[in-house]
């Protein structure tokens, strides 16, 4: 028999970067909250420390700050026709877990998503014509748009400190910035990060093809900061232990370094960790939720009865909750009715890398997450699609993070794997060798999807999520593009030998990727083809939102985490000034 | 003794040999010690003292399998010392008496069918369970042959042997032999290039090979010297990498503000 806790006026499920940011928000409102985290509690002093952080084995290869999958991973297959096995390590995504969520271990690169974006499904038709999305392409717009966002954008930057350049202000093209983004209404608030040596030369090879290099905005800070929660962050060192990390320095924006401190002393905000959440509970009417049941650290089961609940959880388990709780009708591929766990979405990437002479030293361990120097000129719908025959694109730019020698050693194709030979490459390359990023977007399709597995189970015998996806075609075409113009920016910079390939399928998970993991509780203004509403309001149970990357219909060419901070804000913004003065559905069904 | 190099050394490193150095002193006179005890009670004479801690988990076979195999898969050569002389077998002892070696990073319920490559490992052994598995099989497999042990085998016959494992997906205890190859491989480069602390990469001989500078914490003033020759001796994770303390430097207000 559960435990019952007496009604509180909001509880979070999950406080990271989603849930810091609504605490704090919230609780500012004068709600009493109490947010609920599955990991432990930890802080920069004493849990981030060095140099016991500096240790690739414990942090990047054998993952101590990500989800425990021993006990709650996901089953994948490439199709519907095939069995879904468990990932029963982790490598191609890594989500974490713990106060402060993923967020903690992130890089710190801070993108906006463009305008085309968020109404990529209208912008395609308007310039390419209906025809041009392909047929099991489901693509659709957001329901918001970048102009109606950016004073959130704006706001989540100047919480982090984001470093970087401003290539739009409001309106004004700035050369040195990223030309190609939307008005922004400030500057960055901190000047970007020191331009790396593998940077520098891309830079140098990129212009001369005539393209936009900018600095990538990064959250690794270039000079000391304090946000406006009073704050302070220090300046990043470039130590080269940044994603599957955590910063020891108090250089990297995380809810540790921007918000916690601030969030735990309030009051009317209460933390509870080790609490890990079953599910959503409904009235018999199944449109309010009473609450959530969790079960505690030491094992035992308590309802905790609330009046709104914030689902804010890693994107992929924001969609096994709802389908735990039975929220929403569940996507079906067959027909294409159904909307929790439609169009998951990725990321289409791809590493050219450029060999050079010994004379050039790249010094790789001399970097930071989200450092380096990047062009959007294929990013989005920045460039004419019509006679190319697919939709989105890539940001491509030098932007290596670290020179960790297990997990990275370069060496050229036909190099035996092993023995001297294999030794003596790696010697001989290790410290010559540029990496360049092709980071793709990734559309929807009617096949990719998330439901719940009929056979494996979580440690509370709970249904684990079912992941079933392989890179659509479009996606490989967009990857064969914009590839090739990355090899010829490395063929541009001056070294002895350029390798790389385009994605391909079949989609390997045991080839780390990114921990971009989107959609499955998409937002839209169709009730039909979304689960939240343009608010990220639940649109069959009012007082549910529900808030992360999960929310992104597609995904587009940027890394997601500054969006996915803007919508957090804007749903704040809408819960605050709209939901609580007169509680209910936000928008009609 | 850590090399400078020609480099100043920091106070940590001069700290790091003293201390080496004392423990070192401190070995020796407990071997006076010893060599003092009343005749006929001594220990058989032993040896130079062994080059390794002893294995905890690896049983004799296993250990000399191991031995030979990674001084196959990164060779001490003219570049420098292989996996063999950077305590490679030890490192992997280590993990596979520990809580890796138990399966402490995998999911670990059934059913147990196997899959594509690309839905990664689906057999049901733990790293602890697939490496005893396979490592017998393949000295009764050597045995069976007449071929002795594969520490015996001249160098190009290890190699030979190791290429069939590596190619082929005979069974070896239930495990295919690729599957243990690889295993074995990426625990050696694992055991190369991780931290010292874990047992293998011995006086950071992997880092020194390729320059890599281990935990070091600070580029900022580096980063922009582009293609500057970084040559200072690495740094352990046995070392405080910055010699200093970090205290909290938040400066947060005692309650938080109700409005912005």
């Amino acid at each position: 028999m559960a435990t019952r806790l007496a009604e509180v006026d909001a509880v979070l499920i999950g406080v990271g970067l989603v849930g810091t940011l609504l605490g704090r928000e919230l609780t500012r409102a004068g709600l009493k909250v109490v947010g609920l985290e599955r990991g432990a509690a930890r802080h920069t002093v004493p849990d981030f420390q060095a140099p016991q952080m500096h240790d690739e084995l414990r942090y990047a290869v054998r993952k101590a700050l990500m989800q425990d999958n021993t006990k709650e991973t996901y089953t994948f297959r490439h199709t519907v026709s095939e069995t879904a096995l468990p990932m029963r390590r982790w490598a191609s995504f890594l989500p974490g877990t713990g106060l402060g969520g993923s967020i903690v271990h992130w890089n710190g690169q801070t993108f906006r998503f463009q305008a085309d974006d968020f109404q990529q499904h209208s912008r395609t038709i308007e310039r390419y014509g209906r025809k041009f999305i392909p047929a099991d392409v489901t693509i659709q717009d957001w329901g918001v748009t970048a102009a109606e966002l950016e004073p959130h954008f704006d706001r989540f930057e100047h919480l982090l400190g984001t470093s970087g350049k401003a290539g739009n202000l409001k309106g004004k093209k700035i050369a040195g910035g990223n030309i190609f983004e939307d008005p922004r209404s400030r500057e960055y608030p901190t000047p970007p990060q020191k331009e790396p040596y593998g940077s520098a030369i891309f830079r140098k090879a990129a212009e001369g093809l005539g393209y936009h290099a900018y600095p990538q905005p990064s959250c690794n800070l270039s000079q000391p900061y304090t946000n406006p929660e009073g704050l302070r962050l220090n300046t990043c060192t470039f130590c080269g232990y940044c994603e599957r990390f955590a910063c020891e320095h108090y250089a990297k924006s995380t809810p540790q370094t921007v918000l916690l401190p601030v969030l735990l002393k309030d009051p009317n905000f209460e933390l509870r960790t080790g609490c890990q959440v079953l599910r959503v509970n409904l009235d018999s009417s199944r449109t309010t939720a009473t609450g959530i049941t969790y079960v505690d650290a030491s094992g035992q089961e308590v309802e905790q009865r609330a009046r709104l609940v914030i689902v804010g959880a890693y994107a992929t388990n924001n969609a096994r909750l709802l389908l735990l709780s039975r929220i929403g009708r569940p996507y079906d591929p067959a027909t294409g009715r159904g909307v929790v766990g439609r169009n998951y979405a990725y990321q289409t990437m791809s590493y050219p890398q450029v060999f050079y002479d010994e004379s050039v030293n790249i010094n790789p361990f001399m970097r930071s997450g989200a450092n380096g120097t990047v062009i959007a000129d294929f990013a989005g719908d920045n460039f004419d699609h019509a006679p190319l025959g697919f939709i989105g694109g890539a940001y491509i730019g030098e932007i290596m993070t670290n020179g960790r020698p297990i997990g990275f050693h370069p060496v050229p194709p036909g190099t035996p794997s092993w023995g001297s030979a294999w030794k003596q490459a790696v010697v001989r390359h290790y410290n010559h060798t540029s990496t360049i990023n092709v980071h793709g977007s990734s559309v929807a399709t009617r096949q990719n999807y998330l439901d719940l597995d009929p056979i494996y189970k979580d440690a509370w015998g709970l249904p684990l999520l079912r992941m079933t996806f392989d890179f659509p075609e479009n996606d490989i075409r967009m990857s064969a593009y914009v590839t090739q113009k990355a090899i010829e920016i490395g063929r541009a910079m001056g070294g002895r030998q350029v390798v790389g390939a385009p994605r391909k399928r079949p989609y390997d998970i045991t080839e780390y990727q990114t921990t971009h993991n989107t959609g499955g509780t998409i937002m839209g203004t169709d009730p039909s083809t979304s689960v939240v509403n343009r608010y990220l309001q639940s649109w069959d149970v009012a007082n549910v939102f529900v808030i992360g990357a999960s929310n992104f219909p597609q995904n587009a060419s940027y890394n997601p985490t500054a969006t996915l901070g803007a919508l957090a804000f804007w749903a704040a913004d809408a819960i605050v000034r709209k939901y609580l003065k007169s509680p209910g559905p936000l928008m009609s069904r | 003794m850590l090399a400078t190099r020609g480099l100043r050394q920091t106070p940590e490193e001069a700290k790091l040999e003293r201390l080496s150095r004392r423990s070192f002193f401190k070995g020796a006179g407990a071997a006076a010690a010893a060599a003092a005890i009343a005749p006929g009670c001594e220990r058989p004479p032993q040896e130079v003292q062994s080059k390794r801690s002893p294995y905890t988990f690896l049983n004799a076979d296993e250990a000399a399998f191991i031995e030979a195999a990674v001084a196959r898969l990164i060779p001490v050569d003219e570049t420098g010392p292989g996996a063999l002389e950077a305590g490679v077998p030890t490192f992997i002892d280590r993990q596979l008496a520990g809580a890796w070696g138990a399966g402490d990073d995998l999911y670990r319920s059934g059913p147990w069918q196997p899959g594509k490559p690309e839905q990664g490992y689906q057999l049901p052994f733990t790293p602890a369970e697939l490496f005893r598995n396979a490592l017998r099989a393949i000295v009764e497999d050597l045995r069976k042959a007449n071929r002795g042990s594969f520490a015996k085998l001249k160098a190009e016959d290890q190699d030979a042997y190791l290429r069939a494992l590596e190619r082929e997906t005979r069974d070896l205890g239930g495990v295919p032999s690729n599957i243990f190859f690889e295993s074995l491989l990426e625990i050696t480069i694992e055991g190369f290039f991780s931290d010292p602390v874990y047992g293998g990469n011995k006086d950071m001989v992997g880092w020194k090979l390729i320059g890599f500078p281990g935990a070091y914490a600070n580029f900022y003033d580096f980063v922009d010297q582009h293609g500057i020759a970084f040559t200072r001796p690495p740094m352990s994770l046995a070392q405080d990498a910055i010699g200093t303390v970090h205290v909290h430097p938040v400066n947060a207000p005692r309650t938080a503000p109700k409005s912005q």
